[in-house]
């Protein structure tokens, strides 16, 4: 049975939701499956060279125990495992260029790990199992 | 079994999902056919994260000790 490519969308932008995408990633990367990543709103606006490393949040129902919780498991930072997933298989981001539009942004505005600038088209060409919206 | 001479320890103990299988996979990158690599986890997805990655990569997965708190992998590097 070959394997489906991982097809994520992100859309969230803060820390937890983005932790747990590059987890998946890095996952599926290792298990030789191939990630395509798409990222719309405020994950892109995460990925911005000038801001991967700053503090974007939380979900709300995470509370103030949550986060302690999150803080204190002591893990890479997602795009530390971001580019861990990319050196270790197939795994290709790219931006919504509609996204890109919203904010004004180009690619030399992103971090360098993101590969490229898609349609939406351009994405479903590529995913040809199911898609995950986080 | 009675002589697997372990050439690489990695104490990934303390370690988050997925660094341990992490250290892992840079290990046996890293190092040359017939090596045995040993890892130390205490992960608790490590128990099924290691074999399971082991097994699609191909490799060989000596053993397995649960010990108190943690588990030791013991993973030879057989291709």
């Amino acid at each position: 049975m070959p394997d489906e490519t991982v097809s994520l969308i992100l859309f969230s932008g803060t820390d937890d939701k983005l932790q747990a995408a590059s987890v998946l990633t890095v996952g599926a990367a290792a298990m030789e499956r191939k990630v395509n990543i798409f990222l719309q709103y405020w994950a892109l606006d995460s990925f911005r060279a000038d801001r991967v490393l700053k503090d974007h949040g939380v979900a709300p129902e995470a509370g103030e125990a949550g986060l302690g919780a999150m803080r204190d498991q002591g893990k890479m930072h997602w795009s530390d495992l971001f580019r861990q997933a990319k050196d270790l298989g197939e795994v290709r981001i790219y931006a919504c260029s509609d996204s890109m539009e919203m904010f004004h942004l180009t690619l030399e505005d992103l971090d360098p790990m993101v590969d490229g600038i898609w349609g939406v088209a351009s994405f479903f060409s590529e995913a040809d199992g199911a898609i995950t919206f986080i | 079994m009675a002589t697997t001479e372990i050439t690489r320890t990695i104490d990934a103990r303390g370690m988050a999902c997925p660094g341990p299988l992490m250290a892992l996979i840079g290990a046996v990158r890293e190092g040359t056919l017939g090596d045995v690599i040993e890892v130390i986890s205490s992960d608790e997805g490590s128990k099924t994260d290691i074999p399971a990655w082991v097994q699609k990569a191909r490799y060989e997965l000596i053993e397995v000790v649960l010990e108190d708190g943690y588990a030791r992998f013991i993973i030879g590097k057989t291709r």
